[in-house]
């Protein structure tokens, strides 16, 4: 008798059939893909001045376009599809196998750091060409970035498959996610520049990753002298990455004890 | 308890009991779902269960499918408490088959796809093309399952249900929606794997079909076992009177009679020819089914 596969081994299977099953979705692919690139598109055409010397709104705007991301394709999209997923009788048919519940995890962390990679070299592609958007040009703000996207992407995968035990129907998910994500944007200072928000805002956005997600991505996008305009007068990559891993902790341990195979 | 070799298929003579199942309850709310019920199913054997909606089926098939936990009693699946958690029930998971009653995912996939990445979560799977020629979904391989039919895409859910070299399957409902034809064959591919050892739990609303492919059946009502017997015992069937029936006349005549052929006989030399619209018939398995669940039709 051969061993079971291995969980992990399982999750990277079922990560390529997840890029394989979203690739096939021609309409939610382009819209995924390219959401963020239109909105880059449109604050980049509305607001054309700089918010601080050599610092274009644009500029600052894909650091918010990015976090954002993150957090539209990981947790809003999972926290959406999988009570669909459930709807249909799709999950309660892989409890029925030996695939444990962390290779579907696993894939569908893969599926949407997949997705957020692609949506990244859109936005960049887009931004260099269309709207002046200056890249980083040092090593340790691209080590920034790249644990930021890692740590960011993984964080809101969790949050998204822990939250998909909320929304009773798929029908209705869309309903109870949506708001959330589009009030967390306002508050974490995506859209407007943050320090001009109301305190009360600014404090109750500090509890949630995406202030921090959008404030880190801040730190690689802008110069280092923009640091003494946020909040705490520096970048605070520290405490984010901190946070990050907070939420993430919390992500997991929903995930694990509280997942909704089955719609009853 | 004795634990089923798969290897040991049906030229074993010993009785192993594949599931074992003893007082077994289970509420929600003051609804008791399961009150005290007692079941064995033996390996190779295809057992139907059947009762009508809300008798408590579904529950006790949950419960043996690891989906659902009891309140009370004993169960053991393949030597296994479907109940438990962790590495082992991976192992147990790995031994059995699930079809559900429907699932309607993964329309983006093609056949030979899907059937192919669930073989993967398997230590013995079945060969993939060897599966989808046995359901007969030859032709429909590359075909996104969006575009299967009703029934093929029923016949997608068994093959995944198998893919995995099962011991024990469990089917729920099988052919609901079938046309009488894709029935039939649906029925010639479970005799097919009856054939390779599997044990399977049936659940089915059609009592021709738990005929035609039972062993044994069990009637549930309000949470109990009714009756365990074969299809052609239940219910005192085997020995319950036969109707015969003839046009006498203007009258449909009807005699119950534990000797039919004497009165086709008597008949035969009072008419001295053909007997006017004569039947022989017992009760069906549906007659006495609705007999023994008080006639309640669903």
């Amino acid at each position: 008798m051969n061993k079971v596969p291995s969980a992990l081994n399982l999750g990277i299977r079922r990560g390529g059939l997840e890029i394989k099953q979203f690739s096939r979705q021609r309409e939610s692919v382009a819209f995924t893909l390219l959401f963020p690139v239109i909105l880059l598109a449109i604050f980049g055409s509305v607001f054309k001045d700089t918010i601080a010397p050599g610092v274009t709104f644009s500029q600052y705007f894909v650091a918010g376009m990015i976090a954002s991301g993150l957090v539209n394709t990981g947790f809003q999209s999972l926290a959406i599809t999988i009570p669909m997923e459930r709807d249909v009788g799709g999950l309660k048919r892989l409890r029925g196998t030996p695939m444990p519940a962390s290779s579907y995890f696993i894939g569908k962390a893969i599926m949407i750091a997949a997705s957020m990679i692609i949506q990244i070299a859109l936005l960049f592609g887009f931004g260099l060409i269309f709207f002046g958007v200056q890249m980083p040009n040092e090593a340790s703000k691209w080590i920034t970035f790249t644990w930021l996207v890692l740590l960011g992407s993984t964080c809101s995968t969790a949050l998204g498959i822990a939250f998909s035990i909320v929304p009773k129907s798929g029908r209705g998910a869309s309903a109870v996610v949506s708001p959330i994500v589009i009030i967390l944007q306002f508050f974490s200072g995506v859209f407007f520049v943050f320090t001009q928000l109301p305190s009360w805002m600014q404090q109750l956005a500090a509890i949630f990753p995406l202030k921090w997600l959008t404030q880190g991505m801040r730190s690689v996008f802008l110069p280092d002298s923009f640091a003494a305009q946020e909040v705490a007068k520096s970048w605070e990559n520290g405490r984010t990455f901190l946070i990050l891993m907070l939420w993430l902790a919390v992500g997991i341990f929903f995930s694990v004890r509280k997942f909704k195979w089955d719609r009853d | 308890m004795v634990l089923f070799s798969h290897s040991i298929g049906q030229s074993s003579i010993t009785t192993v009991s594949v599931i074992e199942v003893k007082g077994l309850k289970k509420s929600y709310g003051a609804v008791h779902a399961v009150q005290g019920l007692d079941l064995t199913i033996e390996a190779g054997e295809i057992f139907a269960l059947l009762g009508p909606n809300g008798a408590g089926k579904t529950t006790t098939v949950e419960i043996l499918e690891g989906f659902r936990t009891r309140d009370a009693g004993s169960v053991t699946v393949l030597g296994f408490d479907p109940q438990s958690r962790g590495h082992a029930a991976r192992e147990w998971r790995n031994r059995i088959g699930i079809v559900l009653q429907s699932a309607a995912d993964a329309g983006d996939l093609t056949v030979i796809e899907t059937i192919n990445h669930f073989s993967g979560y398997y230590s013995n799977p079945r060969n993939v093309d060897e599966v989808i020629t046995a359901v007969g979904l030859e032709e429909k391989a590359d075909a996104l399952i969006r575009n299967l039919s009703g029934g093929q895409r029923r016949r997608l859910d068994v093959a995944l249900g198998i893919i995995g070299n099962p011991e024990l399957l469990f089917l729920d409902e099988p052919t609901t929606g079938f046309d009488p034809e894709a029935r039939r064959a649906f029925w010639a591919l479970i005799q097919k794997l009856r054939g390779t050892g599997t044990t399977i739990v049936l659940t089915t609303h059609y009592l021709d079909e738990a005929e035609a492919l039972a062993d044994r059946v069990a009637v549930i009502n309000n949470g109990k076992i009714i009756e365990i017997s074969t299809p052609a015992e239940l219910g005192g069937r085997a020995t319950s009177k036969a109707l015969v029936s003839w046009r006498d006349g203007e009258n449909i005549r009807t005699e119950a009679t534990d000797n039919p052929t004497s009165v086709v006989t008597r008949l035969a030399a009072q008419f001295g020819a053909e007997i006017p619209e004569l039947t022989v018939t017992r009760p069906s398995l549906e007659d006495i089914y609705l007999t023994m669940i008080g006639g309640m039709h669903e």
